[in-house]
């Protein structure tokens, strides 16, 4: 019988073996990568939608408290998107004959909501509840970041279920005064001496247990 | 199929994500079973709110003035009024600062002499070129709001008379220079 490997049959097969190998752990890494990455996430991509709304603008320069606007954080799950009517309080005076305007004076007009997309969307399996960390104190630039500085409006943040556990274990660092939940700039204020163990107390004073904030059903219901 | 094959094949079921997209119809969603296409529906025409009388009762009557009141109301002012009202009730906003029409001053003498429902009757319906917020401000915040006002009033109408003694040495000693 003859033989039917070449002597380097056995260098070939080693090489393949080790190949193969290195290439499955490359492809685990890549695909856990990607799923970490702002490509999946959408962190920091803006979100085309009809009209350029400018949260820099409106927040940044002009000051308005984002509760003008998304009036029903305080009271419900959702933050609340802005009727027309509530554009139209002060459009019906300034900008109007404004090209990139004219979606939402047709709203108004013909009674017809705004197809806004959505920008921080949540798997719909999460159970999120906007009162209940606007009322502890969690301020609306933990996870939306700094909005007052988006000329178009982008996921600031991953929003995937680590960035959720992260703060549900540790939620001290997080909290601020609920009466300032709006405020945009938190520079310095962790470092202020006044500030100091704020966040412990804000545990105590509200009953904050972070052993139950990780339970499964806080969030999947 | 063989048992290994499937073995091998679990592990693509994570690439399944179905429940993050469920068949429902959440607020603010596109919905085929409306006309409009809308998830969200106005009520009907004459359809009256569960709340209904407790709202009507909040707004009739005017809450007894106290500091959390004024505090609210200070809260609620800074979110919904200060852009064109400004923080001392001038007038002088933002907002009028880019051309809207500039509102009135709260301590002219006409709305110094307005009564608090006055001012909860326009929040809640609009006055001129100012659109109703009745929406979003529910009738306790009215009332807070009007509450505020006041207070704003009175800080630029105080009688110097009405100050305790301690701030009245202050406000008479002779300034520097």
């Amino acid at each position: 019988m003859p033989q039917i490997f070449k002597p380097s049959a056995d260098t070939w097969l080693r090489t393949f073996a080790a190949v193969a190998a290195l290439g499955l752990i490359a492809a685990a890494l890549f695909g856990a990568g990607v799923a970490r990455s702002d490509w999946v996430t959408r962190a920091g991509w803006p979100v085309e939608q009809p009209v350029p709304f400018s949260h820099k603008h409106h927040v940044g320069d002009l000051g308005l408290d984002c509760r003008y606007c998304h009036s029903d954080v305080e009271e419900g799950r959702y933050a609340g998107l802005p009727s027309s009517h509530v554009c139209i309080t002060c459009h019906s005076q300034l900008w109007t004959g404004a090209e990139v305007l004219e979606p939402v004076r047709a709203s108004f007009a013909e009674n017809r909501p705004i197809a806004w997309k959505r920008v921080a969307a949540l798997p719909e399996y999460v159970y999120f509840d906007h009162h209940i960390h606007v009322a502890r104190g969690v301020p609306c630039v933990e996870c939306h970041g700094r909005i007052d500085e988006m000329p178009l409006t982008w996921r600031a943040k991953p929003l995937q279920m680590r960035f959720c556990i992260d703060c549900h274990r540790d939620p001290a660092p997080r909290l601020r005064p609920v009466n300032q939940v709006t405020r945009m700039d938190w520079t310095g204020w962790a470092s202020d001496p006044a500030n100091r163990g704020f966040g412990e107390r804000a545990m105590r004073r509200f009953h904050i247990q972070p052993a139950k904030l990780t339970d499964c059903n806080v969030c999947h219901r | 199929m063989r048992p290994w094959l499937v073995l091998l094949l679990l592990p693509a079921l994570a690439g399944c994500d179905e429940m993050s997209r469920q068949p429902r119809d959440d607020v603010y969603r596109a919905s085929p079973l409306f006309a409009d296409g809308a998830a969200m529906q106005a009520p009907p025409p004459g359809a009256v709110a569960r709340d209904a009388p407790a709202w009507d009762a909040a707004l009739a009557e005017r809450p007894p003035m106290t500091p959390a009141l004024l505090a609210r109301g200070r809260e609620r002012y800074r979110i919904f009024c200060q852009p064109c009202h400004d923080a001392s009730g001038s007038g002088h906003g933002i907002i009028p600062a880019r051309g809207f029409p500039q509102p009135p001053d709260f301590n002219s003498e006409r709305l110094r002499q307005a009564s608090s429902q006055t001012f909860v009757d326009v929040i809640g319906h609009g006055h001129g070129v100012m659109f109703a917020y009745g929406d979003r401000v529910p009738p306790g915040d009215r009332w807070a709001i009007a509450a505020y006002i006041r207070a704003l009033q009175l800080s630029q109408h105080a009688p110097a008379a009405d100050l305790a003694a301690g701030d009245r040495a202050r406000l008479e000693a002779p300034h520097g220079r």
